[in-house]
């Protein structure tokens, strides 16, 4: 239960991007996947530019160009469909080492490609400059709703919880012998989600029961009254505002 | 006066089950007193009428001056600091710092005076440092010593403990008696550690089957060994 004291997304480090108020690094990274999104996919040179920013992004939060990369392969099923698109693109109308290629399928795949990397990464970069519950946080500051943002919380602070009572309960199975190999041997699967749901269940009660002993009366106390100052604010604006830049050139140029 | 007072309580389970069958006893003001007795003699559900999370079928809770009724539910779960018996129910904050201020923002308390109570009550159970940690990332004895803080926070007049040294190895208990002891506020304290109520406790009640069997004080009730018995209690080695 005491083991993994950091969550796997997260770099610890003291750099400028770890220490920006988490509201203004989620707004920044939404817009920025927002530009990304919208950007005319024959710019390529924008995508390069958008590349070279997220490269310097990755030297200023000192997040190692490694872990980025590694983080990457959650892209990987995207990527997968992506290279099948050439192929199965209307029209075959280039020809690539005696293989005829859909140009437009082409096109698609470059397109899914090229966003979706950049999207992830600068979700990767988020998530390894900012601890969760900041994240959560920053949303709260950004006037998303505090059922939201308290749903959130209580699940990520009980989430680990939860996943140890499953792997507690799975110890338990195989010890007295249970190896699942096929279908028909399921059943106590299902059976201990049903465990795992009752459990959590009474455990939600339990701690509403703690919460109500501690004054709760159905509103969760503000307690967090920071906000980002004007400086902060810009400073983490600047990287989607340069990217709008670029993708306002890439259309006006096409 | 009475820090807490109890009398002749009544509760049945909504399944049928009695649990409390006329309860009555009082703890006074800067006193601690262990509640001892056997699994299922109605302990914790006793420790949850006394601030009012269940609401007795018969019989009267007083807190000081005060009687437990609706006006009154919000002050005496002020006064009466309830620490659950498992601490992964108590603390459900994203860190030890949010969760021990959500008791004292609850009461309308806020800016230095919630902070002076967050870092006062963490400094009182000698958890300073973890003020910006992750609840479950804490070992045993810290989860335990920060759940006692998230209610010193509040300022209660009475403690009430569940099973404090349940699941604490022996330096992690011998933390918490050091931490009890150094606190200037009645407590009661459920446990099934008889030593550890012995240490603490100058006074111990006996509750089975939903009433309290035996009222004295803690060596002597330790002593009686038939009496112990009969309530499916012992002590670990006999002289």
């Amino acid at each position: 239960m005491g083991a993994g004291h950091a969550h796997t997304l997260y770099v610890h480090e003291h750099s400028p991007v770890h220490r920006l108020p988490p509201e203004t690094k989620v707004l920044s990274a939404f817009l920025f996947v927002a530009v990304v999104a919208v950007t005319l996919r024959e710019a390529i040179w924008a995508f390069g530019i958008y590349t070279a920013m997220e490269a310097a992004l990755v030297l200023l939060s000192r997040v190692p160009v490694r872990f980025v990369l590694s983080r990457l392969i959650a892209i990987a099923p995207f990527v997968v469909f992506a290279l099948f698109l050439p192929f199965i693109g209307v029209g075959k109308d280039i020809d690539v080492l005696g293989i005829s290629l859909s140009s437009e399928g082409v096109w698609a795949m470059w397109n899914v490609l090229a966003k979706a990397t950049l999207g992830a990464t600068a979700s990767i970069l988020l998530a390894a400059t900012t601890e969760i519950p900041e994240i959560v946080k920053g949303f709260g500051r950004l006037r998303v709703p505090a059922v939201i943002t308290g749903i959130a919380s209580f699940m990520i602070r009980y989430l680990e919880v939860i996943a140890g009572e499953l792997s507690r309960m799975r110890t338990a199975m195989t010890a007295r012998g249970y190896d699942p190999r096929w279908l028909f041997q399921a059943r106590p699967i299902a059976a201990s989600a049903g465990t795992l749901f009752v459990r959590s269940y009474e455990r939600g009660e339990r701690v509403y029961d703690a919460m109500l002993s501690r004054g709760y009366s159905g509103v969760m106390p503000a307690l967090d009254t920071r906000s980002a100052t004007r400086w902060e604010w810009l400073g983490s604006l600047a990287f989607p505002l340069l990217a709008a830049a670029v993708a306002l050139v890439a259309v006006t140029t096409s | 006066m009475a820090a807490v007072e109890v009398a002749d309580l009544h509760y049945t389970y909504p399944d049928g089950q009695a649990a409390l069958a006329g309860v009555s006893f009082r703890v006074t003001q800067g006193e601690r007193v262990a509640l001892l007795g056997p699994n299922g003699a109605g302990k914790t559900t006793l420790a949850h009428h006394l601030n009012g999370i269940r609401r007795a079928d018969r019989g009267v809770v007083t807190v000081g001056d005060l009687t437990l009724g609706d006006d009154t539910l919000d002050e005496i779960r002020k006064r009466v600091g309830l620490v659950f018996q498992n601490p992964d129910d108590q603390l459900f904050m994203p860190s030890v710092g949010e969760d021990v201020a959500f008791g004292p923002a609850n009461l309308g308390w806020s800016g230095t005076e919630l902070e002076d109570a967050v870092s006062g009550a963490l400094r009182s159970v000698g958890a300073a440092d973890l003020k910006s940690r992750v609840p479950h990332h804490l070992s045993g004895g810290e989860r335990r010593r920060v759940s006692l803080a998230t209610v010193l926070a509040m300022n209660p007049s009475i403690l009430v403990l569940d099973e404090p040294t349940s699941g604490l190895d022996p330096a992690g208990r011998r933390e918490l008696i050091g931490v009890l002891q150094s606190l200037d506020v009645a407590q009661l304290v459920i446990t099934h550690d008889l030593y550890f109520a012995l240490e603490l406790c100058s006074r111990a009640l006996i509750m089975d089957a939903g009433v309290i069997v035996a009222d004295r004080r803690t060596a002597d009730l330790l002593g009686d060994e038939q009496l112990l018995k009969r309530h499916r209690l012992e002590l670990p080695y006999r002289t």
